[in-house]
């Protein structure tokens, strides 16, 4: 990429940021991994491994969630994900053909506005779609000795809540296949993922970017 | 040191002291020591002059007992509305009682049972020393359920002899039921150790902890009786009408209940599995599709006795050149060929089958029209898939080959046990056999007989492993595992919807070839800049 604008350092992910994405990556993939297995996709840890990793993994989950929710609010960092819909078409368009012949990025990155509008898109999807999948069925799965109890026995069967979480599952596989590769796309290949572990990125030194490093 | 070792001998000491402490004298558990009672003094020239004995203080013993089928050999399933019993039942082993009663009645709790005149209404034929001896009584095959106590030679004219017992010190040393009294005709039914069964065999007189965790040699320790409560000698548990499901918790001391003192659940309640919080109760919730046995006893005939798998009655009475029967044996000393019985295949450490299970067993009787086109069920295990009072249980799936009558298409009981001239053992003659065993069932018999294919089963649930050797998730939660095939459950790791899959691995794959072109388009658009 030609770097004819000056760049400069911003600190976008703040320590907690990090720590929430990392550990709930590790999760995810654990439990895809373990999830498949206990669907019977393959055999690696065996199945009664997979079921504790996998719940051991879920609780897990759960809690990290906890705590970020908290975070989110405290920080106001949640505003980061309001979906909008300016240069949405401008990063399709840019994903589809600017980044083939060296176009400029047509988003530039604040620590204001660290996603761009396709990401918040994205994870509004994660969030609003593919969670409630994954979770409703996936606690009413766990909570199968407690159906009786809930007076959820003539309304579910295992093999529902089984089959909507495993169309979770895959949902969740895609969005990682497509997360992972477009981690790629910074302005050198690493230049995400390194961000996403040291909090730093590079980018052009525009007007008014914004603080390079918040309080 | 020092303190250590005067504080270990005070402990060593009040232990002593203690009455119940180890080095206390052992106290005998029972108020009566029979040895001291001038009624069993002897001597005993019968099993009945040992049964008056016992009436003279147990007065109602012999009522109570011929109100059992451990006496009458016969039972009206209210559940199924058959009649039942051994007396008539028809199975894949030996078959069938009838004709053969002087052979076979030595697992009869009474004396005489020759013939279907039996007195089933004489107190004193009531055997009490089959179930209460303590472990040399015995009732020689062949003398109707009586003991010998005369030297006596049978097959008569055979010069073979029986020796006689001393009923009077086998009558001064009884007691409660042991595991040998019961195992004495339990392990050894279809005419050998473990043949029927499969979950009960000698090996657990003594068994080890592996082998079955209650009757644990050097541990629990349980007699048969210790879950097969009696009341007023009806003894708990039957395999006529099983209970197949309890879901309900332990039962409390004296609690007022009609619930099976045998079952599982009745001391360990039907969520008995602690576990960790997170787990939310996983292996309880199994409990409301899986009896405790279906993963608590992995394998059955596990103590080193095999158990029969099958049974060809149509290869018996081949005898050799000289015209003798003869036997054949494996590599392990297992009989798989014997002229009187035919061809067998012995299993050990067997894997169950399973199935769907509520408890109630039909037979097909003597009376009942077979279809010999296909195997016959001598027996059928009822249960509808996924039914709130059926549950998976383990069986032994036993395959025979037996008579039956051709034209009339019933089963047939032959006469081979008792020596005379139309018992297959001694004449090797199935018409005369079959038209003998007939006359004694009282059903008429055409004259044609064939032989067809029969399948039994026997419910597993002896044997109970410790829980570490439980059968383990993968062996279910599997393609091809032990549940295989079995219907109204959905196992996780056996059952997956193939459409979602399909869709799911072509989205997966449509991603990863996405990105895959993407990446490499830039790539290429990137090298040829560069250039």
């Amino acid at each position: 990429m030609s770097h004819t604008t000056p760049m400069k350092r911003i600190y976008v992910f703040k320590r907690y940021e990090r720590f929430w994405h990392w550990s709930q990556a590790v999760l995810v993939i654990l439990m895809l991994v373990t999830g498949f297995e206990i669907h019977g996709s393959y055999h690696n840890l065996g199945f009664e491994r997979a079921v504790r990793l996998h719940t051991l993994s879920a609780w897990t989950l759960l809690a990290l969630w906890a705590f970020t929710i908290f975070w989110q609010f405290t920080t106001g960092e949640w505003r980061q994900y309001i979906p909008t819909a300016s240069k949405l078409v401008a990063m399709a368009r840019y994903y589809m053909f600017g980044i083939f012949t060296g176009a400029p990025h047509p988003y530039h990155k604040t620590v204001l506005k660290k996603h761009n509008p396709l990401q918040r898109l994205a994870y509004l999807v994660l969030l609003a779609l593919v969670s409630p999948v994954i979770w409703g069925s996936g606690l009413l799965y766990l909570f199968y000795a407690y159906w009786g109890r809930l007076g959820l026995d003539g309304w579910l069967s295992l093999e529902q809540v089984a089959t909507v979480h495993t169309a979770g599952a895959f949902m969740m596989l895609v969005f990682v296949i497509a997360h992972v590769y477009l981690t790629t796309t910074g302005h050198t290949v690493f230049a995400h993922i390194k961000a996403m572990i040291t909090g730093w990125d590079t980018v052009e030194d525009d007007a008014g970017a914004g603080a390079t490093k918040p309080r | 040191m020092h303190k250590i070792a005067r504080r270990m001998a005070i402990v060593l000491a009040l232990c002593a002291a203690s009455p119940t402490g180890l080095a206390a004298p052992a106290t005998p558990a029972s108020t009566a020591d029979h040895s001291k009672f001038g009624e069993l003094a002897g001597p005993f020239d019968s099993g009945e002059a040992v049964t008056k004995a016992c009436l003279k203080c147990h007065t109602e013993a012999s009522h109570q007992i011929m109100q059992t089928r451990h006496w009458t050999w016969d039972y009206a399933n209210p559940a199924t509305g058959q009649r039942v019993g051994k007396k008539t039942m028809v199975n894949a082993f030996c078959i069938g009682d009838q004709s053969n009663e002087p052979f076979c009645q030595s697992c009869h709790i009474g004396y005489g049972w020759k013939d279907k005149h039996f007195d089933f209404s004489d107190a004193s034929r009531v055997d009490c020393l089959a179930c209460h001896h303590s472990g040399d009584y015995t009732k020689p095959f062949g003398f109707a359920g009586n003991p010998v106590t005369v030297r006596s030679e049978y097959p008569p004219g055979s010069g073979k002899f029986v020796e006689p017992i001393d009923l009077a010190r086998i009558a001064q040393a009884v007691g409660p039921t042991r595991r040998d009294n019961c195992g004495a005709c339990h392990y050894n039914g279809g005419g050998g150790d473990g043949v029927k069964h499969g979950d009960l065999d000698s090996s657990l007189n003594t068994a080890t902890h592996e082998l079955d965790v209650h009757m644990d040699k050097d541990g629990l320790n349980f007699s048969c009786s210790t879950c097969h409560v009696s009341d007023q000698h009806a003894v708990a548990g039957s395999r006529i009408t099983m209970t197949a499901a309890d879901p309900h918790p332990a039962l409390l001391r004296g609690e007022k209940t009609d619930r099976n003192p045998a079952a599982c659940q009745a001391c360990h309640g039907d969520k008995p599995h602690k576990e960790r919080l997170i787990d939310a109760e996983r292996l309880n919730a199994h409990t409301d599709t899986l009896a405790c046995q279906t993963c608590h006893i992995p394998a059955f005939a596990r103590g080193g006795v095999s158990t029969k798998m099958a049974w060809d009655w149509s290869q018996a009475g081949q005898l050799t050149a000289k015209g003798k029967p003869f036997q054949k044996k494996d590599g392990h000393g297992h009989v798989i060929y014997d002229s009187k019985k035919g061809a067998f295949v012995h299993g050990q450490n067997v894997t169950p089958a399973y199935q769907w299970f509520d408890g109630r067993v039909t037979y097909t009787l003597q009376d009942d029209t077979i279809d010999p086109t296909a195997r016959v069920p001598i027996n059928v295990f009822h249960g509808e898939p996924g039914a709130p009072n059926a549950r998976i249980w383990p069986v032994k799936v036993f395959h025979g080959r037996q008579p039956y009558d051709v034209e009339r298409k019933t089963l047939l009981v032959p006469n081979v046990a008792v020596p005379g001239d139309t018992a297959f053992w001694y004449n090797f003659d199935w018409p005369k056999a079959l038209a003998a065993g007939a006359e004694a069932t009282g059903a008429p018999f055409s004259g044609k007989y064939d032989f067809v294919d029969t399948q039994m089963l026997w419910p597993i649930t002896h044997m109970v492993a410790p829980k570490e050797k439980a059968v383990a998730c993968h062996e279910c939660h599997a393609d091809d595992g032990r549940l295989a095939g079995i219907e109204g459950v959905y196992i996780p790791g056996r059952d997956r919807s193939p459409w979602l899959d399909r869709l799911g691995w072509l989205a997966a794959l449509a991603a990863l070839l996405g990105v895959a072109l993407h990446a490499i388009a830039r790539i290429l658009t990137h090298l040829r800049k560069e250039d």
